[in-house]
C-alpha cells in the first residue's frame, strides 16, 4: 500500500478548488447561450425602439416609441393581436375537449386495439405543423376529398364549403394539439393512486362524485400543464394561418408579411409585442395554475383498466375507439394518397382515377427537387448535434454548478421555449444582417449558417430540457460512487453520466432533429434559395398546384417523424 | 497501542452549510482494522462526517490523517476509499461483473487480474456467478452484497458504509448484518459506518461514536456507552432511560459515587457523570427502566420508594414495561419479568394501569445509575 503524498499546499487548493476557477467553464457557456438566444432579442427590442418615425432620417436614430405609436395607431395590428389572443384560448378550449376525454378512454378501459392505437392518437404531436395543415388541406380543402365527396353526393356547383379563415385555423389548431391533453391526461392518470379513488368509494361516493370531487381536482396540475402547453404553440403557430388564414392575419403572419414588404422596423415592433404577450402569457398561466403539491396523489398503484364486461359494450368501445383513431390519423393517409396522384389526371372526379409512383420518381431524379431534402436533413443533422452538445452542457451546468448561474443556464435553454418561431427569426433576421464583429454581429443572412443556427436554437429546449431531466433523474450517489472507486470526473461522465442519460438525449434529439427537418415558421423569414429547405418547397408545390409533390414531401416528413416518435417512445421506455 | 489507535485520524473537523453548523470541531481516532460506528439521530452529522472522509464534501476546518498524511484535500477518487452507499449506487446499465471490476478499471489493472479479482470479492459475499446478471434482476440482499464486494475490489484503504441496512426489510436484515460483518472481519479491514440504530451499531461496532447535534458526545466500546454514558444525550439515546430530577450535595468529582435527593425521603444511590463544587447541584438522573424495582406495598418510614400510578402497560412476552407518573412529578419506565414481582403481591392482584405502585432502585443493579447537571436551569 502507497498512501498518495501531494504537498499539502497542492491538496488544499484541490480540495478547496476556488469556485471562480470551476465556474469559469459553465460562465463561458452562459455567455455563448446568451449571445445566441438573449443578444438577437436584445438586439431587436433596442431597433425597435430606436425607430425613425416615418419619414426622419435613420441616421439620426434615438430613442424613440414612434414605432410603437405606429403600431397602437394602426386597426388592422390590434386586429391581428386580438385575433392571436382569442384563437389561442379557443384552441385551448377545443383541444381539451378532444384530448381529455381521448385521455380516459385510453387510459381507464380496455379494449383490443387499445395499445396500438393509444400510441397512434399520440403521432400527430411528432410531426412538423405543416404536414398536419397540408393534410386538411387535401381532405377538407375546396378540392378535398370529403369537399369534393359532398359536392358530388349533393350534385353541387360550387364546392359546399371554403377552409379559410379563423374557423379552419381552429380547427387545425384544435386538431394537432389535443394530443397534450391527451398524453398530459393519460400520465397522471396512470400515476394517481388506485386507493384514493377506492377512498373515495368506501365513503359512499358515486363515482360521478369521484371524478368531479377527487380525480379531476387531481389532474389539474397536468390539465394546466397541457394547457399552457396548447395555448404557447397556439400563439407562435404560423402554418395553419399562413396556409388558411387568408386575409385573417393572426400576429404571426402580420409579423412576416411586413418582413416579406420590407419594414422590417414594424416587423420588429411586432416581434417585441408578441414576444411580449408570450411572456405575460407564461407568467400568467404558470401563476394561476400553480399546482397544488399533493405529495400522496402520486404514490401507490395506478387503478386498473376497466375490461368492460358486455361483449356489445366491448365492441362498441372498439368501433368508437377505432373510428376516432381513423378520423384523427385520416389526414395522414390522404397525404399518402395524393403523393401517388400524378399530376393534372384528377380533376372532378370524388376519388383520383389514377394512382403512381411518379411523383416520388420526379422527386427522387431531378436534382433540384431533391435538393431541399439533402438542405433539410444537413440542416437539421447539424443544428440537432450542436443542439444536443449544447444543451447537454448547459443542463450538465445547470445540475452541477447550480446556485444562479445554474439557474440562468437553465433559463437560457428554456427561453426560445417561450418564444415564438417568428419572434426567432426576425431577430436573427436584425441581428446577422450587418457585419460587426465588435458588436458580436455578423453578416449570417444569405448564408448556409444562418438557417442551421435557426434551428439550433429552435431545438435547444428540446434537447436541454431533455437533458435536464435524465440528468435530474440521476442519483447524484452514482457519480460519488464512480469518485469513491477512483473514477475521474471524464471518466465518470463518460462511462455512468452519459450511457444512463442517453435515453432522454436520444429522446429530445429525435423530437429536434424532426422538429428542424420540418421547420417552416424560421425557415420562410431566413432561407435562401440555395438553402431552401423541405417546407418551402412544399409551399411552392401548393402555389404551383403540383399537390402531389407537395404530397410526396409530407410523406417524407411524416415518415421521418413517426420513425423519431418511435425512437423517442423507447426513449421515454428507457428513461 | 497509541500508534495503532493513530491510522485513521480526524482532527478538528467543521462543516458548515450556510448558517447551519453540522460539524462541529469533531475528533475521533480510528485504529488499523477497527470497525467504528458512527451513531446519531438524523440531522446529527453523522453522515456529513462520512462524506467527509470519502471526499464529497470540503471541511471547513480540521484536517483527516491516514496513516499519517492529510488526505483532506485529496478529490475522492484518489482518496481510495471504498463506500457502500446507502441505496447502493450500482451502475444500473452495467452487469454485476462490470461494476465490480468499475475501480479495477480506473487503477488501470490489467483485463486478466481484474476478472481474477472480481471473481474473488463476488466469491467473499456470497455472489460466486453472478457476474452477467444486472443490478435491477437481483434481490435487495444481493444488491447491498454487490455494493460491498464493488467497494472492497480495488483493495481500499478505509471502508465507508452509510446506512447499509436501512434499505432491506426488517426479516433480511438480521442476516445480512452478520453476513456484512463476517466479510469486513475476513478482510480486516478499517471501517467506518453510520446508522440511526443502536443494535446494529453495537452488533458492527467494535466502538461506536455517538454525534448530536453536530458534536462527538461519547465514543467507547458498546458496554461503555450503555453503562457508564457520558451525556445526558447519550443516557436517553443508547437504550432505554428514564430521567428523574433531584440534588446532590457536592463537591464530587467525575465517576464518584453520590447519593441524590428525590424526595423527602428518597435517598438513590448515582455515580456522577461530571465533577461539582461545594453546595447542593441540581441533577438529572438517568434511570435504565431494568435497573428499577416495582412494589405495591405501602411506603413504610424510612422507605426509599417513591409514589405513584401506573399509567401504562405494554406486554412484551418475557417481560413487561410499565409507564408510571410519580406522585413528585414526571414519569418513569420498569422493566417487570411478570412473575418477577414478590409472590403475594402477583397473587393479590395484577398489576394493572391506574395500579398504585412505589419505585426503587434494584438493589442488585449494578452499575448505579449516572447523574448529569441540570438542564432545567
Amino acid at each position: 500500500m502507497t498512501p498518495a503524498q501531494p504537498p499539502p499546499a497542492e491538496a488544499r487548493s484541490r480540495g478547496g478548488m476556488p469556485r471562480l476557477r470551476r465556474s469559469l467553464p459553465w460562465a463561458l457557456l452562459a455567455a455563448l447561450l446568451a449571445w445566441l438566444v438573449g443578444y438577437p432579442l436584445a438586439i431587436t427590442l433596442v431597433e425597435s425602439l430606436t425607430a425613425p418615425a416615418a419619414g426622419a432620417a435613420a441616421a439620426d436614430a434615438g430613442w424613440s416609441l414612434a414605432g410603437f405609436a405606429e403600431f397602437a395607431g394602426r386597426p388592422d395590428e390590434w386586429l391581428a393581436l386580438w385575433r392571436t389572443l382569442w384563437i389561442s384560448a379557443a384552441t385551448v378550449v377545443l383541444a381539451a375537449a378532444v384530448g381529455v376525454p381521448l385521455g380516459f378512454v385510453f387510459e381507464r378501459a380496455e379494449f383490443p386495439g387499445r395499445r396500438l392505437l393509444g400510441a397512434l392518437v399520440a403521432l400527430p404531436v411528432a410531426l412538423p405543423p405543416l404536414v398536419g395543415v397540408i393534410a386538411f388541406l387535401f381532405l377538407y380543402g375546396e378540392s378535398g376529398f370529403v369537399s369534393r365527396g359532398v359536392q358530388a353526393a349533393l350534385g353541387l356547383e360550387e364546392p359546399p364549403w371554403r377552409l379559410i379563415g379563423g374557423g379552419a385555423i381552429l380547427l387545425v389548431h384544435a386538431y394537432s394539439m389535443y394530443v397534450y391533453f391527451y398524453l398530459f391526461t393519460r400520465a397522471a392518470l396512470a400515476r394517481l393512486d388506485a386507493a384514493l379513488g377506492e377512498a373515495a368509494a368506501a365513503l359512499g361516493a358515486t363515482p360521478r362524485r369521484t371524478l368531479v370531487r377527487v380525480t379531476l381536482p387531481l389532474l389539474r396540475p397536468a390539465l394546466a400543464g397541457a394547457s399552457i402547453l396548447t395555448f404557447m404553440t397556439s400563439l407562435a403557430s404560423f402554418s395553419a394561418p399562413y396556409i388558411f388564414g387568408g386575409g385573417f392575419r393572426v400576429m404571426t403572419t402580420q409579423i412576416v408579411s411586413s418582413k416579406l414588404n420590407g419594414d422590417l422596423r414594424m416587423a420588429q415592433v411586432e416581434t417585441i409585442v408578441l414576444a411580449a404577450v408570450a411572456l405575460a402569457g407564461l407568467g400568467l398561466l404558470q401563476r394561476t395554475n400553480r399546482p397544488a403539491g399533493v405529495a400522496g396523489a402520486v404514490r401507490g398503484v395506478a387503478p386498473a383498466r376497466r375490461r368492460i364486461a358486455s361483449r356489445g359494450a366491448r365492441t362498441a368501445a372498439a368501433v368508437a375507439g377505432w373510428g376516432l383513431a381513423i378520423l384523427l390519423l385520416l389526414p395522414h393517409a390522404t397525404v399518402a394518397l395524393i403523393s401517388l396522384v400524378p399530376p393534372g389526371t384528377w380533376t372532378t372526379e370524388a376519388l383520383p382515377p389514377e394512382l403512381s409512383l411518379g411523383n416520388y420518381a420526379a422527386v427522387f431524379s431531378e436534382p433540384e427537387r431533391l435538393r431541399p431534402v439533402g438542405n433539410s436533413l444537413w440542416m437539421a443533422i447539424v443544428a440537432t448535434v450542436a443542439a444536443v452538445g449544447l444543451g447537454f452542457a448547459a443542463a450538465r451546468g445547470a445540475v452541477v454548478r447550480g446556485g444562479r448561474l445554474g439557474k440562468l443556464l437553465e433559463s437560457l435553454i428554456s427561453l426560445p421555449w417561450a418564444i415564438p418561431g417568428t419572434v426567432f427569426a426576425v431577430a436573427l433576421a436584425a441581428t446577422f444582417s450587418v457585419d460587426r464583429p465588435l458588436a458580436l454581429r455578423f453578416l449570417l443572412i444569405g448564408t448556409p449558417v444562418i438557417l442551421p443556427l435557426a434551428y439550433l436554437l429552435r431545438n435547444l429546449p428540446l434537447t436541454g430540457r431533455a437533458a435536464l431531466s435524465g440528468l435530474g433523474q440521476l442519483d447524484p450517489a452514482l457519480e460519488e460512487a464512480a469518485a469513491s472507486l477512483g473514477a475521474s470526473r471524464w471518466r465518470a461522465l463518460r462511462r455512468v453520466v452519459v450511457p444512463l442519460v442517453r435515453p432522454a438525449l436520444a429522446a429530445g434529439a429525435a423530437l429536434a432533429f424532426i422538429t428542424a427537418l420540418g421547420d417552416f415558421v424560421t425557415s420562410i423569414v431566413l432561407y435562401t434559395f440555395e438553402t431552401r429547405p423541405i417546407s418551402m418547397e412544399i409551399v411552392a408545390a401548393l402555389r404551383l398546384q403540383e399537390l402531389g409533390v407537395a404530397g410526396v414531401y409530407g410523406v417524407l416528413l411524416t415518415a421521418a417523424g413517426a420513425a423519431a416518435f418511435a425512437l423517442y417512445g423507447r426513449g421515454e421506455v428507457a428513461a | 497501542m497509541r500508534s495503532a489507535l493513530s491510522y485513521l485520524v480526524v482532527e478538528e473537523l467543521d462543516k458548515r452549510f450556510g448558517d447551519l453548523h453540522v460539524l462541529d470541531r469533531v475528533s475521533l481516532a480510528v485504529a488499523e482494522g477497527e470497525v467504528v460506528a458512527l451513531l446519531g439521530p438524523s440531522g446529527s452529522g453523522k453522515t456529513t462526517l462520512l462524506r467527509l472522509l470519502a471526499g464529497f464534501e470540503t471541511p471547513d476546518g480540521g484536517a483527516i490523517r491516514l496513516a499519517g498524511d492529510d488526505v483532506a484535500g485529496l478529490p475522492p477518487a484518489r482518496r481510495r476509499f471504498g463506500m457502500v452507499f446507502q441505496h447502493y449506487a450500482l451502475f444500473p446499465h452495467l452487469t454485476v461483473g462490470e461494476n465490480v471490476a468499475f475501480g479495477l478499471e480506473a487503477q488501470r489493472w490489467p483485463a486478466e487480474r481484474t476478472t481474477e479479482r472480481v471473481r474473488e470479492v463476488l466469491a467473499l459475499v456470497d455472489l460466486a456467478g453472478f457476474e452477467g446478471r444486472r443490478p435491477g434482476a437481483i434481490s435487495g440482499g444481493q444488491q447491498q452484497r454487490v455494493a460491498l464486494a464493488r467497494a472492497l475490489a480495488p483493495e481500499p484503504r478505509v471502508l465507508l458504509l452509510d446506512e447499509p441496512l436501512s434499505n432491506l426489510d426488517p426479516a433480511l436484515r438480521e442476516r445480512t448484518r452478520r453476513e456484512l460483518r463476517r466479510a469486513i472481519e475476513r478482510v480486516g479491514i478499517t471501517t467506518v459506518l453510520v446508522t440511526h440504530e443502536q443494535e446494529e451499531a453495537f452488533d458492527l461496532g467494535d466502538r461506536v461514536a455517538v454525534l448530536h447535534r453536530g458534536r462527538l458526545e461519547q465514543v467507547g466500546r458498546p458496554e461503555e456507552l450503555y453503562e457508564a454514558p457520558a451525556t445526558r444525550f447519550v443516557a436517553g439515546f443508547v437504550g432505554r432511560a428514564s430521567v428523574l430530577r433531584g440534588e446532590a450535595d457536592g463537591p464530587f468529582g467525575e465517576g464518584d459515587p453520590v447519593e441524590v435527593r428525590l424526595g423527602p425521603r428518597a435517598r438513590w444511590p448515582a455515580v456522577a457523570a461530571f465533577a461539582a463544587g461545594e453546595g447542593a447541584q441540581p441533577v438529572e438522573m438517568a434511570v435504565r427502566p431494568e435497573a428499577l424495582a416495582m412494589r405495591t406495598e405501602p411506603l413504610g418510614d424510612g422507605d426509599r420508594g417513591l409514589a405513584g400510578e401506573i399509567v401504562g402497560r405494554r406486554y412484551a412476552g418475557p417481560m413487561t414495561l410499565y409507564r408510571v407518573a410519580l406522585e413528585a412529578g414526571g414519569e418513569v419506565e420498569v422493566l417487570a419479568e411478570e412473575r418477577g414481582l414478590t409472590r403475594a403481591a402477583a397473587a393479590q392482584e395484577p398489576l394493572a394501569v391506574g395500579a398504585r405502585v412505589q419505585i426503587a432502585p434494584r438493589p442488585d443493579t449494578a452499575p448505579p445509575p449516572r447523574i448529569f447537571p441540570s438542564e432545567a436551569r
